[in-house]
């Protein structure tokens, strides 16, 4: 039981995105279509949960003053691994996701869970962990995704969604769209939560 | 002269046209963060500039001088951030020995640039736009200068946004959010620039 709380809490309660705020800089970059979300989503799951296991395997032989730099070698290697798979398999998305997927390795999520969670707990529930944040994190991007990619272009996933008559509301899907959206969910997601209370 | 042309022209386009912030969506989590002050968001500014700068420099030469010549690019990701976060504890240290005055100014901010997106997203853009020593080390100053006027321009409005009336579940990041859309609308005008 306590292991599914550890892969739930991630997805709704303590979202990285929109609880924690944590990880903006691809949230809001990579957005532009619900295709690149999901690809940003899973590469990123992929090193969050590698990362966190190895972490938490090795975490009783690493000094603490130098936990950080050791954390963001695994954590770099992981990226350096996907980085070279995904220029491999998925050239196009690769080429989409450009210089964010480097930039994973400076991701506060994925260091954020190592210091965290991965850092003091054991295997299996750091792998649930892992998966919990990475699925909360692709929650997250699809939801921002599918709103930018409605708005702007009038399709979900490469399907037109709305008539043709539908004039694309352009700036959703350039910069400025991605910080309103966003903006506008947090709000919501305030309200919904007092609302709660 | 058209060394001078060209480097206005890379000026123009890292400050304004992509800028770091607004246009290519890094540096955020300072920009949200640290942007409630405008004297910790200038405080910030300068230790950005400073480090984007260094880094710019050092991680050319390591890319340059050593993961080409040893094949080893394919360590560009690993190579880089160690080099960003050694270089802050560097930078961190002689700021403290030199000039302790400018060490209280900067001190809390500089082991927070280590993960500052911005900072290795400038380092690898230097690479792959194929940037000789002396541009990637402006780029990077270049970069930093535009990361600094966007924070600065929004620790200004966000202290004014403290005292006005807002919905209670827009105060804090939902606003900064909306205000920085704004601001990036305002910045896409400056695309229509053509140097």
């Amino acid at each position: 039981m306590n292991i599914f709380k550890e892969f739930t809490k991630g997805l709704v309660k303590e979202n990285p995105v929109f609880v924690m705020a944590l990880g903006l800089c691809p949230t809001l970059a990579v957005t532009t279509s619900v295709e690149n979300a999901i690809g940003m989503g899973l590469a990123a799951t992929f090193v969050l949960v590698m990362s966190n296991i190895i972490i938490s395997l090795i975490k009783n032989f690493i000094p603490n003053k130098i936990r950080i730099p050791s954390y963001i070698v695994v954590i770099a290697s992981f990226v350096t691994i996907v980085d070279m798979v995904m220029e491999a398999y998925v050239p196009a998305l690769h080429k989409n996701l450009g210089l964010f997927i480097p930039l994973i390795v400076v991701n506060c999520i994925i260091l954020g869970r190592a210091e965290a969670f991965a850092g003091k707990n054991n295997v299996v529930s750091s792998i649930f962990d892992g998966f919990g944040m990475g699925f909360g994190f692709t929650l997250a991007l699809i939801v921002i995704g599918g709103i930018r990619e409605i708005l702007g272009v009038g399709e979900f996933l490469g399907f037109p969604l709305l008539s043709e008559n539908y004039k694309p509301i352009l700036v959703a899907i350039l910069a400025p769209g991605a910080f309103l959206v966003m903006g506008l969910l947090m709000g919501l997601m305030n309200l919904a939560k007092k609302k709660e209370e | 002269m058209d060394f001078i042309a060209k480097i206005f022209a890379m000026a123009i386009a890292a400050i304004f046209v992509q800028n770091f912030v607004l246009a290519r969506f890094l540096g955020l989590c300072p920009y949200i963060g640290v942007s409630k002050k405008l004297d910790s968001a200038l405080g910030m500014g300068m230790a950005v500039i400073f480090v984007m700068t260094m880094a710019s420099t050092f991680t050319w030469l390591i890319q340059t001088y050593l993961l080409i010549p040893l094949k080893l690019e394919f360590l560009q990701t690993i190579a880089f951030i160690l080099t960003i976060a050694s270089l802050v504890q560097l930078v961190e240290m002689v700021i403290q020995k030199i000039a302790p005055a400018l060490y209280k100014a900067l001190g809390v901010f500089l082991p927070l640039i280590t993960t500052n997106c911005a900072v290795l997203g400038v380092a690898i853009l230097n690479i792959n736009e194929n940037y000789n020593f002396i541009e990637a080390i402006l780029n990077g100053l270049f970069a930093g200068l535009g990361f600094t006027l966007v924070l600065v321009l929004m620790a200004g409005i966000r202290e004014r946004l403290e005292r006005a009336e807002l919905p209670h579940s827009m105060k804090g990041m939902p606003i900064a959010m909306i205000v920085a859309g704004s601001m990036a609308l305002a910045f896409l005008g400056f695309s229509g620039l053509k140097i």
